[in-house]
């Protein structure tokens, strides 16, 4: 079961701005075989990708100090989409979603969960938080397609 | 061998380690990631799993070995070994670690043990099917030929 593909548009909108073909992907998972993937999978999308191997990485990226604070010369506008595992250590993918979500900055950035475990209570978990989509692993050409469409068809 | 009798030995070869469980449909998407702009992208995953999971291996070998075993640092060295197993398609190692897991949730070092030992000869087994699929891919190109991914739909 994944994850319903639903989402604001106005928020997609929002953030998707000027980014002409390549939106920039922010990718956070702790495994290389698997950074390596996703990555691959998002440039065959027309992507631009950047990877982080944890959250703390990948906020710090996002010019999102761990005390909350931002930086002013942050990667923010630059971001389009974050998709994370869910399963990594120090920060899961729930929190970094909610560090995100909590963020003035930040929070209208969609946020994608990726997981080999198929728990539904995990999906509805992110789902409320406020996650656009939870997508089960190993990923699939088509599912990055699927996703690349998404975030397209909210654009006008 | 002509490029003809290469690309069939390649089809034969791919089918037979799909029949016999040694890969999953998801190393059919790892070829189908492949393109001109990314020639040896197999080869590059291929060699960090090859990396990664040798020493996932030695750092379990190690945890096992402790006198006192942290189970949940062995569980999270399996979790790593059966993710990337599971996205480059080496289902054989993966279910591997799936029984792992359970042993790990159970703390029964004696179980956990004789998991790790089945995981290292699957991980042996695929590297060595893995190493000689490339090899015949490697002979194909350098033939002037290409890989023969369409005839994998079976």
């Amino acid at each position: 079961m994944e994850g319903g593909s639903g989402g604001s548009c106005s928020s997609m909108e929002k953030v998707m701005g000027n980014y002409g073909d390549q939106p920039h992907v922010l990718a956070v998972d702790d495994n290389l075989i698997d950074r390596k993937l996703v990555e691959k999978l998002l440039k065959n999308s027309s992507c631009k990708v950047t990877t982080a191997e944890n959250g703390l990485k990948a906020l710090e990226y996002l010019g999102l100090g761990v005390d909350g604070r931002n930086k002013l010369d942050t990667n923010v506008s630059k971001m389009n989409l974050i998709i994370t595992d869910y399963c990594m250590p120090g920060m899961t993918g729930y929190e970094l979603l909610k560090k995100i979500k909590e963020s003035s900055i930040m929070k209208e950035v969609p946020v994608v969960i990726m997981s080999s475990e198929n728990i539904p209570t995990r999906i509805t978990k992110c789902l409320e938080e406020g996650a656009q989509m939870f997508m089960l692993k190993p990923l699939k050409q088509s599912d990055v397609k699927k996703l690349r469409s998404d975030l397209m068809s909210c654009r006008r | 061998m002509d490029v003809g009798q290469m690309q069939r030995t390649w089809v034969e070869y791919t089918k037979s380690l799909f029949r016999e469980g040694f890969l999953d449909a998801q190393f059919t998407q790892l070829q189908l990631l492949q393109d001109e702009s990314n020639p040896d992208f197999v080869v590059e995953v291929v060699s960090l799993f090859f990396e990664d999971s040798e020493r996932l291996l030695n750092d379990l070998a190690r945890a096992l070995d402790q006198q006192i075993v942290d189970f949940k640092r062995v569980d999270a060295h399996v979790h790593q070994l059966k993710g990337s197993s599971s996205s480059i398609g080496a289902q054989r190692v993966k279910n591997a670690c799936i029984a792992f897991r359970n042993f790990c949730e159970e703390q029964n070092s004696e179980a956990c043990l004789k998991c790790l030992h089945q995981v290292q000869q699957e991980y042996y087994l695929v590297k060595n099917k893995l190493e000689t699929l490339i090899r015949l891919e490697q002979q194909i190109v350098a033939a002037g030929g290409s890989i023969p991914i369409e005839e994998l739909s079976f």
